[in-house]
């Protein structure tokens, strides 16, 4: 009896808690991986800066089209020293805070520390100058045209909060304990945390209080994220409505996932190009079995590689049609893409069979090729297939697809002969392509590529404003690059979001969920 | 090994002999299932022992490999081509010779991680039951603990920390190895106490006594006169664990810790067609796990048959 | 009984001592730990001055002293990919693993006892044989595979179950429940099937073993000769002597799911301690390996001696250790 009526109970608190979800609209939504912090200024990480763009804002942001939109500026104008912001008036914390001029300065120089992972956007700013309690003044080195596109993922912490809760500065690598910042997060944004168990679920409500409260289209009430790593598990989950949206739907699903009811796929071209790098600059490559000198630095066996990739293929088989075989590294929307050079080398087995012959290796040669299997869409798959296409002109390639964490360092240490590597472009301009990818010295170019003119272009682009002048060297550098080959590109990448038919969420070109802007029928 | 064998046969009645007119024999004659069991394994083994010349294709070499056959259904489905009778994976590997080359992968990881079981089990098993005392203690306790422990937490466990003592760079290529090491260290218990308990029957049989006092060397007696005496329950124990030793190696494959996708072991097949499973892609999944499936199962049946028909006492 | 404890206790402190040094080497040997801690762009004096602080160049001896006292304390440090201290992430993740555990034995407990008894009682049905038989299939059926077509029939195909993670779970403060919300519930039946399985089939190997043994008998004889009815027989006696080795089982079991709990959790992608480690290993993420390492030596040890006690205490015949 007693028991009886304690089941009573539950079920009718089960009930309850069942209609309790229900009167909201709930964003459901998962994908491959945890933001890795909810410190604003710990990690730059893609799916860590989308998270925490729930939660905290930056004066500037873009929208789904990446156009500059005012967040908690409300305008900004600038000076031969600098900028100076309007900023949003009656904005509150998620703690009830004033948001103020001094809590930009706090979170510039926050963002400026040792530990902060947004240096280099932030050290564009030499000083933060208050003028009043909503004016401040970014002061700069000399002129920054762009400075409004370097700090849209800056975001604003309060003073006050950091400094009562001991993380004035972000989470450091070298911590032996995690910082009160990692779980706990106080924004201005339009949903607050709710609770966080990392790499499990992440629940995130409405900010009632939030300025731009009626002045967008969203109305998602709640916004649960629970990670799937698995890919095939992530489809299930929204296949049987567990979740209402997947950000990173696998590529050979996406047919299925538009044929089930009240499912759909939307798609856009992403700012990304994925290419292989060779490295052309140390003397004897560490993996393959030609000593005492290194195969690509000679261009015939460049272009043999470039040749023997079909990007057709890869993009008809293994991309399911979803992205562009290009000839260069940059895509599309950035300024020096050109119909022409977006022209991928073309595919001939005979042709790069008889200039490695040429070049002295009529029987091929051995190569380690280093492969993320984590970071692009189906890039270990991508590589596997450049394994036996470039087993078809002799080579012998030994692949080596590990996780992104161990991935990069090989390509920022330089150690990797043979890699894939895949590059977005938020600046919109080929002046960040060369200065990482191409400058002698990039800091992302592990190919040991250097040409005297496109290091010499590099620098003057920098602080060109002849806009005629400009292209005409971009244009002029990209020429040299077409020639020179020191990358295989592959392609751009193609977007895809799957989501519940009842959701209405713009898709933006930087992969980058706005729930602001999301609508659920 | 090979001396001792050539010692038995060399004894009449011969090891055949004796094998064909046992009682074994007559019981297995008279179970099918054991007749079917003992078939279907002798016929996987043999086809993916003989994978590289029965095969259509060789899916190991990339060169063969054309991306543009990928994701080819069944022969018999609309879009499929005669060629490839149970269709193409999802980089163009022709199925029918990826099982076959994969299940060889599994199978050999199988054996030779049941073998270094058996090699270590019984040779720690022997010592353990000749020599007794303080050797035996150390042994024995050790063996009492890892069975507690249930085999595929180890050989996760030691796979896990096998994979993560090698560099990066080599743990493809010495993936396999490590898998069998993992596998084969779960095992030796079983092995040894088997052993253990046949040698101490061994031991104070008459003619080691004799060996004994002629001053024979102890190693001479293991291998002469012990060792033969329990290869019975050992090859029981052995059949068993080959079952096992699969089952591990698919299982650590599918959770992406053993067989490269590039060399696939029938695990990593269908760890590598769970992704295609949603995506109607069910051939690259369901034909691996239906081989993988029916080989344990001829293999767990035979076991059992053998375990019933050799040794009562083990069951 | 206490010579018989303290070996049993000093058996086990051996265990964790083995184990330890295992975990404690793979911190030196996989990896240098200061590389796993700073940024590649951390300067030489950075690094000098984590080894210092670290004691990365004290004596082996000494730093794996330092190590077990850390662990006694459940002290691993931080995880180098989560940056968070994993004596917290793997308490986070135990409810879940626990929960997972506790369902699938009570499913194993319930079904193979429930069949057991009847194969052993009602030996020559058709429906026994197809139970014998078909638990053979289940035994060579590995538990990826059973989770995957469990998942394909009834999150994919049927659309009844999800297919992954926890569903509704409610934080009670210090555990996280699914018991609590229908959700819950639904998310966990899928993964407690898969991984009671194997269990149960071994369950119920065990129990018709036992209940053959127990109706051959002469205590049976005797009470079928005093007259009692077949169902007194059966469940009042027989099936009463047979729980007694089946009680032991339990915690043998326990040990069993929590082992192939790493698999169902990957499979199913449930939160729990397996799912983990395997993304631990992955990323070579050498504190988390250690400390989960550590936790289910720990687990085994415990368990095995709790069932050595119970074994002691059913039955005081029993010398186990005597050789």
């Amino acid at each position: 009896m007693k028991f009886a009526k304690y089941l009573g109970a539950s079920v009718a608190a089960l009930a309850l808690m069942a209609s309790a979800a229900s009167a909201q609209n709930v964003l459901r939504w998962t994908s491959q991986g945890d933001a890795l912090t909810l410190d604003p200024h710990s990690q730059n990480e893609g799916p860590t800066n989308a998270m925490n763009g729930m939660i905290y804002e930056s004066l500037v942001s873009r929208d789904a089209d990446l156009a500059l939109q005012p967040e908690l500026a409300e305008s900004w104008e600038s000076s031969a020293d600098g900028w100076t912001f309007k900023l949003r008036k009656g904005v509150k914390f998620h703690d009830g805070a004033d948001f103020t001029a001094e809590d930009v300065v706090f979170s510039f120089a926050r963002a400026n520390e040792e530990s902060s992972d947004f240096k280099e956007q932030a050290t564009n700013v030499a000083s933060v100058e208050v003028i009043d309690d909503h004016t401040v003044k970014l002061r700069t080195d000399g002129p920054n045209p762009i400075l409004p596109n370097q700090m849209t993922s800056i975001y604003m912490v309060d003073k006050g909060w950091a400094e009562a809760n001991n993380v004035v500065k972000p989470q450091d690598f070298a911590a032996k304990d995690e910082t009160y910042a990692v779980r706990n997060a106080n924004g201005t944004g339009p949903f607050k945390l709710v609770s966080r168990a990392p790499d499990e679920l992440t629940v995130l409500d409405r900010n009632p209080d939030w300025w731009g409260e009626g002045q967008f289209p969203g109305n998602i009430d709640r916004i649960e994220y629970r990670p799937i790593a698995n890919a095939a598990t992530r489809v299930a989950a929204l296949l049987s409505g567990e979740v209402d949206f997947v950000l990173d739907p696998p590529l050979q699903d996406l047919k299925r996932i538009e044929g089930a009811a009240g499912l759909k796929v939307t798609t856009v071209a992403q700012i990304r190009s994925i290419f292989f790098g060779l490295d052309q600059g140390v003397d004897e490559l560490r993996t393959s079995d030609v000593k005492g000198k290194n195969p690509f630095k000679d261009v015939r066996v460049r272009e043999a590689f470039n040749l023997a990739v079909d990007k057709e293929a890869i993009k008809r088989v293994v991309m399911e049609g979803l992205s562009f075989p290009t000839g260069i590294i940059t895509p599309p929307g950035v300024l020096g893409n050109t119909p022409d050079n977006d022209t991928p080398y073309g595919f001939d087995v005979e042709k790069a069979k008889s200039l490695l012959a040429d070049a002295g290796y009529p029987n091929g040669f051995s190569i380690q090729l280093d492969c993320p299997n984590n970071r692009y869409n189906n890039d270990e798959k991508i590589c596997q297939a450049a394994v036996a296409m470039l087993a078809k002109i002799g080579v012998k390639v030994n692949l080596d697809a590990i996780p992104k964490a161990q991935h990069f360092p090989k390509i920022q240490n330089r150690t990797s002969d043979f890699y894939m590597l895949g590059w977005g472009v938020p600046t919109l301009d080929s002046h960040y392509v060369f200065q990482y990818l191409l400058e002698g010295e990039g800091s992302w170019n592990a190919t040991g590529y250097s040409n005297p003119r496109v290091n010499e272009i590099t620098q003057v682009i920098a602080t060109e404003t002849d806009l005629a002048k400009r292209t005409a060297m971009i244009d002029e550098a990209w020429d040299i690059v077409k020639a020179e080959m020191p990358y295989v590109p592959i392609h751009h990448q193609v977007i895809a979001w799957a989501m519940s038919e009842n959701l209405e969420a713009p898709i933006g070109a930087d992969d980058a969920l706005r729930p602001r802007f999301a609508v659920m029928k | 090994m090979t001396e001792h064998t050539e010692d038995v046969s060399g004894k009449p009645p011969s090891l055949w002999a004796r094998i064909l007119d046992s009682d074994i024999t007559y019981s297995f004659l008279r179970t099918p299932s054991a007749i079917i069991a003992a078939a279907i394994t002798l016929l996987a083994v043999g086809a993916a022992l003989l994978a590289p010349w029965i095969a259509p294709f060789n899916p190991f070499d990339p060169s063969q490999i054309s991306l543009w056959d990928g994701k080819l259904p069944p022969a018999w489905a609309e879009g499929g081509q005669p060629q490839y009778l149970l269709g193409t994976d999802n980089q163009g590997r022709d199925m029918l010779s990826t099982i076959l080359y994969g299940g060889r992968l599994s199978i050999i990881v199988g054996i030779a991680a049941v073998c270094l079981g058996m090699v270590l089990g019984v040779t720690l098993g022997v010592i353990s039951g000749y020599f007794g005392g303080m050797v035996d203690a150390v042994i024995m306790r050790f063996a009492d603990v890892q069975l507690t422990i249930p085999g595929i937490l180890l050989a996760i466990l030691i796979n896990g920390i096998g994979r993560a003592a090698l560099p990066l760079e080599f743990r493809e290529e010495f993936a396999i190895y490590v898998v069998i090491v993992a596998i084969g260290l779960t095992d030796w218990p079983q092995f040894a106490r088997v052993t253990r308990g046949a040698t101490l029957v061994e031991v104070n049989k008459e003619y080691v006594q004799a060996a004994r006092v002629i001053d024979l060397p102890g190693w001479l007696i293991m291998t002469r006169h012990i060792l033969p005496n329990v290869m019975r329950p050992v090859l029981v124990l052995a059949t068993i664990g080959l079952a096992l030793a699969i089952i591990a190696e698919a299982t650590l494959s599918f959770l992406g810790q053993g067989i490269p996708p590039t060399t696939p072991s029938l695990g990593t097949l269908i760890r590598v067609g769970n992704e295609f499973l949603f995506s109607g892609l069910w051939w690259i999944t369901f034909f691996p796990a239906i081989a993988l499936v029916v080989l344990v199962f001829a293999v767990n049946l035979l076991g059992d048959w053998m375990r019933d028909a050799l040794n009562p006492k083990l069951r | 009984m206490f010579a018989f404890i303290l070996r049993r206790l000093a058996q086990s402190i051996l265990v964790m001592a083995v184990v330890s040094a295992i975990a404690f080497s793979l911190f030196n040997f996989v990896g240098d730990p200061v590389n796993n801690m700073v940024g590649q762009d951390a300067t030489r004096e950075d690094r000098v001055r984590i080894r210092q602080e670290l004691g990365l160049d004290d004596p082996v001896l000494t730093q794996y002293v330092r190590f077990l006292g850390n662990a006694v304390q459940g002290e691993f440090g931080l995880s180098y990919r989560i940056k968070r201290p994993v004596d917290q992430l793997i308490l986070e993740r135990l409810p879940a693993t626990l929960e997972l555990v506790l369902v699938s034995a009570v499913i194993a407990l319930v079904l193979g006892i429930t069949a057991g008894v009847y194969t052993g009682i009602q030996r020559n049905s058709w429906f026994s044989r197809f139970i014998l038989s078909s638990s053979l299939v289940g035994v060579s059926l590995p538990t990826f595979i059973i989770g995957i077509a469990l998942i394909y029939i009834f999150a994919v195909y049927l659309r009844w179950l999800p297919s992954s993670g926890r569903g509704g779970v409610v934080d009670l403060g210090w555990w996280k429940t699914s018991f609590l919300t229908i959700d819950g519930w639904r998310a966990i039946l899928l993964p407690a099937l898969t991984l009671s399985l194997f269990q149960t089939t071994m369950i119920l190997r065990l129990v018709r073993a036992e209940m053959l043994e127990v109706m051959q008998s002469d205590f049976i004889k005797f009470a079928r000769a005093r007259g009692l009815s077949e169902r007194a027989i059966n469940f009042g006696h027989a099936l009463k002597n047979t729980l007694v080795p089946v009680i032991t089982i339990i915690g043998i079991n326990i040990g069993g799911l929590i082992a192939f709990s790493v698999i169902t959790e990957t499979v199913f992608q449930w939160p729990g301690t397996g799912l983990m480690f395997i993304q631990a290993v992955d990323f070579v993420d050498v504190p988390i390996m250690s400390a989960y390492l550590c936790f289910v030596a720990l687990v085994f040890v415990i368990v095995n001696l709790v069932v050595d006690l119970m074994y002691f205490a059913i039955d005081p015949r029993i010398r186990i250790g005597a050789q």
